[in-house]
């Protein structure tokens, strides 16, 4: 029995964790296990609570416009323990045009203002190894 | 196993993938389980359990730095239930736990029960033994107190803790049931609250009336875990009782039990899986219970044939 | 008045449309009743106790007397970004075209009392606001306004004392002494721990940072709204309108009695109490909220404080358009939802109004934008005719009924969180935080099923480019302010700064100190924020959030 683990957590110093918590809630109710690790977080911290949960998942909410930094810093951080395989989506104010640096930095998908939760089940299931 | 190698030598990533391994009862997990055991017995474990809202993640974030400021390094597996309804789970202790990522002598593990019975004592108990075989010193096992299979878990601990807080009106009954009498000590949590004085009360009288405590007599201790209150105590408490276990003997008496136990448990799992698929998944048995419900046959021969060919 | 016939026509006209009901079926989902009347309000509705008149107790109708007729509300434009010479810049752009106020948004590390040097600000620097880490930037932020001519208000919570002392100190480098400034500070901590966000201290010493303001400001800043008590990120973080009010009226309360707990007299604060609202979609039951907002306030304020002047009964409010409502898809479409949300404020009786642009969904406002939106004030204002006479909508029979049942839900919380022990606890509980999670949550999953639509995102979508000319702040500014923050350290009297920060130290460990006067020698002797906040974050430690599920 193997079930998806999605680590939820928000980087940074912004503290809007609505959306966060609402998609925590939806990917609970979606049969996946959630771990939410809430605001104010440093990449190290997130990148070491997934390798220690061994999540499929790594899921970024961040509203500041901190994201360009922020964001990448984490998948370098799962990497640079080993964690290859880790799909790793990002959402928040997040401009159209920064999401192709962002995806070419490793975040598999960007979801901005708007997404329903469904969505990002959908892409998780679609997507997660 | 290259995997185990990774573990012994202290990788993070190995002890996490091999966790992983026996959660999602993957082929190699009996392997990786069965080399990593001649290295497994000298870690110290504590349960802890209490009632939802105790304040257990928080008490455990602060029993863990505490250790770390005795030298000790800590292992956590903090369990969460599964909503019966998705199938999902939020795992929310990791959440008070955060900044003991920043420090390599912790490892935490968050665990869902999965609606498994006895399999999750099974597999907690395994990532105790990763973790105790990873070279961890101490091993908190940390779970809601609600649910027979929780109560298992801590129960196999060297030292149980029941943690309690005050003001939870009519459930300190409900409480006194199920976990009360497997507490080798108490902890009133949030103590600044009315009804601690009260509380106390009540726990001793408990502890009056059972007579299982011959020799060691769980202490009570108060605590302000999110104030980092009264956790030194705690610990010099678990610290006394294991005295007391190593030098009247029952802490052997507990680990052989405990072997005893998982091994109980694994051969029930293993039996229970070979009818399940050998018999109870089989048409021939859906005719046999066809029958059954006709009245032309009665199940207790029918359980004596089907006994007498698996244990033959 | 023939009441019984009101109540036998309602009775003959639901009859006659529920049996025609099957062939002309009403839309699904639909809240409110179909009609209301006089029946509504009951019988004996008084209007004398209900709404009395403008100004007066208990201020449903709006807390002065014309209202809009003398003077309109107060064009406050949020803005800030990027260092303190680029926000000035905005400021003075702001005030030349109309707008009557500034609302400084700060960066998040000033936010959090990190100095843009912080590892912590990491990527942060001057993203959601500007980024201020000393008095040197605070004199460049207000450069050229003249700070007795100007009201500012100031989006900072948790070292609101060390925002405010650089506000009172670049004043005196002006000439302008600190009894003609006129502003606010945000200062509601508890808002923070449940909905916002950006705390720091735990709510003990954080509450006694708040008191202290209020006696130091009562002294030495008298025009100064030393608080305000913040709805607006509750409803943000998901909350419903009754549950906006509730839970900050609560807050409002907490405030008060800790500032009676030490020793000040209710009279003597209470009228420097300032709220600030959201302004969301549904026009008309805003209205309903801010009117009554105002009867709950100043019941509270006459009943339970026995306060006897009238202004510490009355609830002034700054209001902003709901950011959460402004979507990323069809991004113009968000002018007519500001709009509709600014006449909702204006008919509400709102004291100042910030608008949101139509590309906040995106990223920060351009001058463009944030231009629309002053001008979306400025129309309701002088074109639309909503602001010619006082409280346009009481006496509305759905009005008047929306107002009361959201006054008896903001009771009904506020009977509940009195019973759990006030605000604060409720908060340590997680009990608010879990009320407006729940509420969150079930708004998404209505948009998700479709019962509840949101033009451009679940109906009438439509495939779109990309929007240009977005705001962009670089990465520089973090570089920028690292330079800033090393010249200032070179340049400045070390020794001061630690003689301060020391007798800081000291202060934050003796209860009884009002810390204002030590924060203010730390500012001008030019210490950093960081500094000084982490000379008190030594003493009273930080606040751990409760997060529940």
């Amino acid at each position: 029995m193997a079930n998806v683990k999605v680590l939820v957590a928000k980087p940074g110093l912004d503290g809007h964790d609505r959306g966060a918590k609402v998609v925590a809630r939806a990917l609970r109710d979606a049969g996946f296990e959630v771990i939410y690790t809430g605001i104010r977080l440093t990449p190290e911290q997130i990148a070491e609570a997934a390798l220690q949960d061994d999540v499929n998942v790594v899921a970024l909410s961040l509203l500041s416009g901190a994201h360009n930094t922020l964001f990448p810093k984490v998948v370098e951080l799962l990497k640079e323990k080993g964690l290859n395989d880790v799909l790793v989506i990002g959402g928040g104010v997040i401009p159209d045009a920064d999401i192709p640096g962002l995806k070419a930095a490793g975040i598999a998908e960007v979801f901005t203002p708007g997404t329903p939760t469904s969505k990002i089940v959908d892409f998780i299931n679609a997507n997660v190894k | 196993m290259e995997i185990v190698d990774k573990l012994l030598n202290h990788s993070r990533l190995a002890l996490s993938k091999a966790i992983t391994a026996v959660e999602n009862e993957y082929d190699d997990a009996v392997k990786i389980m069965t080399e990593i055991y001649p290295h497994t017995g000298n870690a110290y474990v504590i349960g802890i359990t209490g009632p939802p809202g105790a304040g257990k993640s928080t008490l455990t974030d602060k029993l863990a730095k505490e250790y770390r400021k005795r030298g000790k390094t800590v292992g956590i597996v903090a369990i969460d239930p599964t909503s019966p309804y998705s199938g999902g789970a939020i795992l929310g202790d990791r959440i008070r736990m955060m900044d003991l990522t920043a420090d390599e002598g912790i490892f935490v593990r968050s665990m869902a029960t999965r609606g498994s019975l006895g399999g999750l004592s099974q597999k907690a108990g395994d990532a105790v033994k990763l973790m105790d075989a990873f070279g961890m010193d101490v091993i908190i096992v940390e779970t809601v107190g609600v649910g027979q299979s929780e109560v298992d878990i801590v129960k196999t601990a060297d030292t149980t803790m029941v943690v309690v807080i005050p003001g939870m009106g009519d459930d300190i009954q409900a409480i006194k049931a199920g976990i009360l009498e497997i507490g080798d000590l108490f902890t009133i949590n949030k103590a600044d609250r009315e009804g601690t004085d009260k509380l106390n009360i009540e726990i001793e009288m408990m502890l009056e009336l059972n007579p299982e405590h011959v020799g060691w007599r769980p202490p009570i201790n108060r605590t302000i875990a999110s104030k980092g209150e009264g956790i030194e105590a705690v610990v010099d408490s678990i610290e006394a009782h294991k005295a007391y276990l190593i030098d009247s003997g029952k802490l052997n008496d507990i680990r052989k039990k405990r072997i005893k136990n998982e091994v109980e448990a694994m051969l029930n799992d293993r039996v229970n899986r070979y009818i399940d698929k050998e018999v109870i998944q089989t048409q021939e048995f859906d005719d046999l219970v066809v029958k059954m419900q006709s009245r032309e046959i009665e199940p207790y021969s029918v359980v004596d044939d089907i006994v007498g060919k698996v244990l033959k | 008045m023939a009441f019984e016939e009101i109540k036998a026509g309602l009775e003959k006209y639901h009859a006659e449309v529920e049996a025609k009901l099957v062939k002309n079926p009403e839309r699904a989902n639909l809240v409110p009743n179909r009609l209301y009347t006089p029946v509504d309000l009951g019988e004996n509705f008084d209007y004398m106790t209900k709404l009395g008149f403008p100004g007066e107790y208990p201020y449903t109708r709006g807390v002065q007397p014309t209202m809009y007729r003398g003077r309109f509300w107060t064009m406050r434009m949020y803005a800030g970004f990027s260092t303190a010479e680029e926000s000035n810049k905005r400021y003075r752009y702001l005030l030349a075209n109309g707008g009557s106020g500034l609302s400084c948004a700060f960066d998040l590390p000033t936010q959090i009392g990190y100095d843009s040097t912080d590892p912590m600000a990491e990527g942060e620097v001057g993203k959601v606001g500007v980024a201020i880490d000393s008095l040197a930037d605070m004199e460049i932020l207000f450069d050229q306004i003249s700070l007795d001519k100007v009201s500012t208000s100031m989006t900072i919570n948790a070292p609101a004392s060390v925002l405010l002392a650089m506000y009172i100190a670049v004043a005196e480098k002006q000439g302008v002494s600190a009894d003609k400034l006129r502003g606010t500070i945000q200062n509601d901590i508890l808002k923070e721990y449940a909905a916002r966000g950006t705390y720091i201290f735990p709510p003990k010493p954080s509450m006694r940072l708040i008191t202290n303001i209020f006696e130091y400001c009562s002294k030495n800043v008298p025009l100064w709204n030393t608080i305000s008590i913040s709805g607006y990120h509750i409803r943000e973080a998901g909350s419903t309108a009754s549950q906006e009010i509730a839970f900050t009226i609560a807050d409002g309360i907490a405030y008060v009695e800790a500032a009676i707990k030490a020793g000040l007299d209710v009279d003597a604060f209470a009228g420097r109490l300032s709220f600030f609202w959201n302004a969301h979609n549904n026009v008309l039951e805003e209205v309903a909220k801010f009117r009554a907002s105002r009867r709950v306030w100043s019941k509270v304020m006459k009943e339970r404080f026995g306060a006897k002047k009238a202004k510490s009964m009355m609830l002034r409010v700054h209001t902003q358009t709901a950011g959460s409502m402004l979507t990323a898809q069809q991004p113009n479409n968000n002018i007519v939802r500001v709009a509709l949300q600014t006449a909702a404020a204006v008919m509400g009786g709102t004291q100042s109004l910030h608008t949101n642009s139509k590309d906040e969904a995106l990223a920060l406002p351009t001058t463009e934008s944030v231009t629309i939106a002053l001008r979306t004030q400025q129309i309701v204002a002088y074109e639309s005719g909503l602001a010619d006479t006082v409280d346009p909508l009481g006496g509305s029979y759905y009005v008047e009924a929306l107002t009361d049942k959201i006054e008896a839900e903001a009771w009904e919380y506020i009977k509940k969180i009195d019973e759990i022990g006030g605000a604060p606890e409720a908060i340590a509980k997680g009990y608010i935080q879990k009320e407006i999670q729940d509420s969150a949550y079930k708004w998404q999953m209505e948009i998700e099923k479709g019962d509840r639509i949101i033009v451009g995102v679940n109906k009438f979508t439509q495939e779109e480019e990309a929007p240009k000319n977005l705001l962009r702040v670089d990465g520089s500014v973090g570089k920028l302010q690292a330079e800033k923050i090393a010249a200032l350290k070179a340049r400045r009297d070390n020794a001061a700064v630690e003689a301060a920060l020391k007798a800081l130290e000291a202060g934050c460990a003796d209860e009884n100190v009002n810390l204002m006067p030590l924060i203010l020698d730390a500012v001008r002797a030019y210490a950093t924020e960081g500094e000084i906040c982490g000379v008190m974050r030594k003493v009273f430690g930080e606040y751990q959030p409760h997060t529940t599920l």
